[in-house]
């Protein structure tokens, strides 16, 4: 479904993403992951376009999609979940959820969306998506566009930072169903979660830059799983 | 009944939300005309003996009545100063809609300049929603120039929500108010101008009693090439609560001046003011088109929420 052929990105001189070729198949859950810094959301911006590569090419549905800007990327099949949600003056949850499903969404679908994250839809529908918002609470709201969008390539940025431990389970849930009811669908999630790294098809292991390790997760989950980036907070403290 | 043609009536629509008569009290005014009028037992409307104006009289302890009191110009050329006086009683809960749509095919100017003074008595609330529009492409200007006093007695409370979304060519808004001992002011104002329009708007704001507070939000969106002066003043004389913010945003050639001002003359005055003038924030307009919106969809939904 997805193919970076040879991605270069650099900002200045500053080589970012340095020479990255992967391929997402039809149906496949892959979870990119590795130490802060090395690319990762650099590499999820340019495949929703945000960036443009500085080298190679990026090749959706057997298109070449290296020029297309977001929106038509977006219209392709493709979304976004941020690292950092974007808040905004004004727009409502409603209206965000609206947006993301093409323009109309009956009441009660945009309340079921709400509740696979874990919000209580009566208290959130019509909050406006700005400060007001708690961290984790913008953070499942972004959650809630990318579910009412239902494309066929989904990326999420560390979805599970500052979501409690509790939804955590419904989070990786929601996963699983996505994968489930999306035909063909593929999801690709930034993560540093265990849990996560542990259901993946394919796990990617990206630093400075370039993909270090990949493969399936029996094989890479015990090889990273000592390294720095995948330590539970708690652990590094007790060093 | 109403005396209005089409225009007027569509001009009503865009400004007071109405497509047919009102309940309650109001007094509709097209093209310096009296259209129709319609007082209540407890809210009372006659004209000025002069006939510059109206007197809108709220009894004491009138409680969820409203006051509609729109005024439309659809002929090219008039200039009008009216003067509306509103006398609200004691222990009152009101909702006042005003408002102006000006319709302007000619090529002369016209231009409504509204002069509003509201008495608010003790204990009582008032909600005043104010919604100036402009249309038809003449080359004829559409003025408006409202003037407002407001005078608040003890513990009174007025919300005002104030809103200019289109098509004036230019306007010089002058808002004043005093406020006695623990009465609250509440100001939610909202300007778009595009094209050459210039809009200035000023608030001067008295706290003169104690525990009295006021509350001015103003958020504006300048394009094309035009221009806002947001000038808010509050002065605090007493024990008492002031804040004000100017949230602007600027798009294409426009400029926007916000000029905020605090005096405190007295040591137990908390005066407040935040100001921000930017253009739309980047990442929004990539939220937005990750969802599959055009950079120009995206920008329409950012405004319409910032002005909502
Ligand atoms: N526009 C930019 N200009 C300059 N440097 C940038 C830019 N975008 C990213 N970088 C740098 O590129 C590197 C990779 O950033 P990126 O955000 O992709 O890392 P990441 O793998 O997502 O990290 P984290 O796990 O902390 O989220 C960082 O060193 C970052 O500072
Ligand atoms: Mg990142």
């Amino acid at each position: 479904m997805l193919e970076l052929r040879d991605i270069f990105f650099s900002v200045d001189k500053n080589e970012i993403i340095r020479g990255v070729n992967l391929t997402v198949e039809n149906n496949k859950f892959v979870v990119i992951t590795g130490p802060n810094g090395g690319g990762k959301s650099t590499l999820a911006r340019l495949i929703m376009g945000i960036e443009k590569p500085t080298g190679g090419k990026i090749i959706f549905d057997g298109q070449d999609i290296t020029d297309a800007d977001i929106t038509e990327r977006a219209q392709f099949g493709i979304s976004f979940a941020f690292q950092q949600p974007v808040r905004f003056k004004g727009i409502e949850v409603f209206d965000l959820l609206k947006l993301s499903a093409g323009g109309k969404l009956p009441f009660n679908k945009a309340c079921d969306y709400l509740s696979a994250v874990g919000l209580c839809a009566r208290d959130y529908i019509n909050r406006e998506v700005n400060s007001s918002l708690s961290g984790g609470e913008v953070k499942r709201i972004e959650i809630a566009t990318i579910l009412a969008r239902k494309t066929k390539l989904s990326i999420f940025d560390e979805p599970e930072a500052g979501i409690d431990l509790w939804s955590f389970k419904h989070l990786i849930q929601i996963f699983e169903d996505m994968r489930k009811n999306i035909d063909g669908g593929s999801i690709v999630i930034i993560s540093h979660q265990e849990r996560i790294l542990s259901i993946a098809d394919e796990i990617i292991v990206l630093a400075e830059g370039q993909i270090k390790n990949r493969g399936a997760a029996e094989k890479i989950l015990p090889e990273i799983i000592n390294t720095e980036s995948v330590l539970r907070e708690c652990e590094k403290l007790k060093r | 009944m109403l005396k209005l043609d089409e225009i007027q009536r569509r001009l009503i629509a865009e400004i007071a939300g109405l497509h047919k008569v009102p309940i309650g009290a109001y007094n509709f005014r097209a093209n310096s005309q009296l259209a129709g009028r319609n007082t209540t037992a407890n809210i009372d409307i006659t004209s000025k003996d002069d006939g510059s104006g109206i007197d809108i009289r709220v009894k004491d302890g009138t409680k969820n009545e409203s006051v509609h009191i729109p005024v439309v110009l659809s002929a090219s050329g008039i200039k009008e100063t009216v003067y509306n006086d509103f006398y609200i009683g004691e222990n009152c809960d009101v909702v006042i809609v005003a408002g102006c749509g000006i319709d302007n095919c000619g090529n002369q100017d016209s231009e409504h300049d509204g002069v509003h003074r509201f008495f608010v008595g003790k204990n009582s609330k008032v909600k005043y929603v104010e919604k100036h529009y402009g249309s038809g492409d003449g080359a004829g200007q559409k003025i408006l120039n409202p003037l407002t006093e407001v005078s608040l007695n003890d513990d009174s409370i007025m919300e005002m929500e104030m809103v200019q979304i289109k098509g004036v060519d230019s306007t010089n808004r002058v808002t004043t108010a005093e406020l006695k001992t623990g009465a609250k002011l509440i100001v939610r104002e909202r300007l778009m101008t595009h094209g050459a329009q210039k809009a200035y708007s000023t608030y001067k704001i008295t706290l003169n009693g104690e525990n009295s507070g006021a509350d001015v939000v103003s958020r504006g969106v300048a394009k094309g090439k035009s221009f806002q002066k947001l000038d808010l003043c509050v002065i605090g004389n007493a024990p008492c609560n002031g804040h004000t913010e100017c949230d602007s945003i600027i798009m294409d050639e426009g400029k926007i001046l916000a000029v905020p001002s605090l005096e405190a003359n007295h040591v137990d005055a908390m005066l407040f003011h935040e100001a921000a003038i930017g253009k739309i924030a980047g990442e929004q307009l990539i939220k937005l088109m990750t969802l599959g919106l055009t950079e120009q969809e995206a920008e329409e939904q950012i405004i319409s929420g910032f002005l909502k």
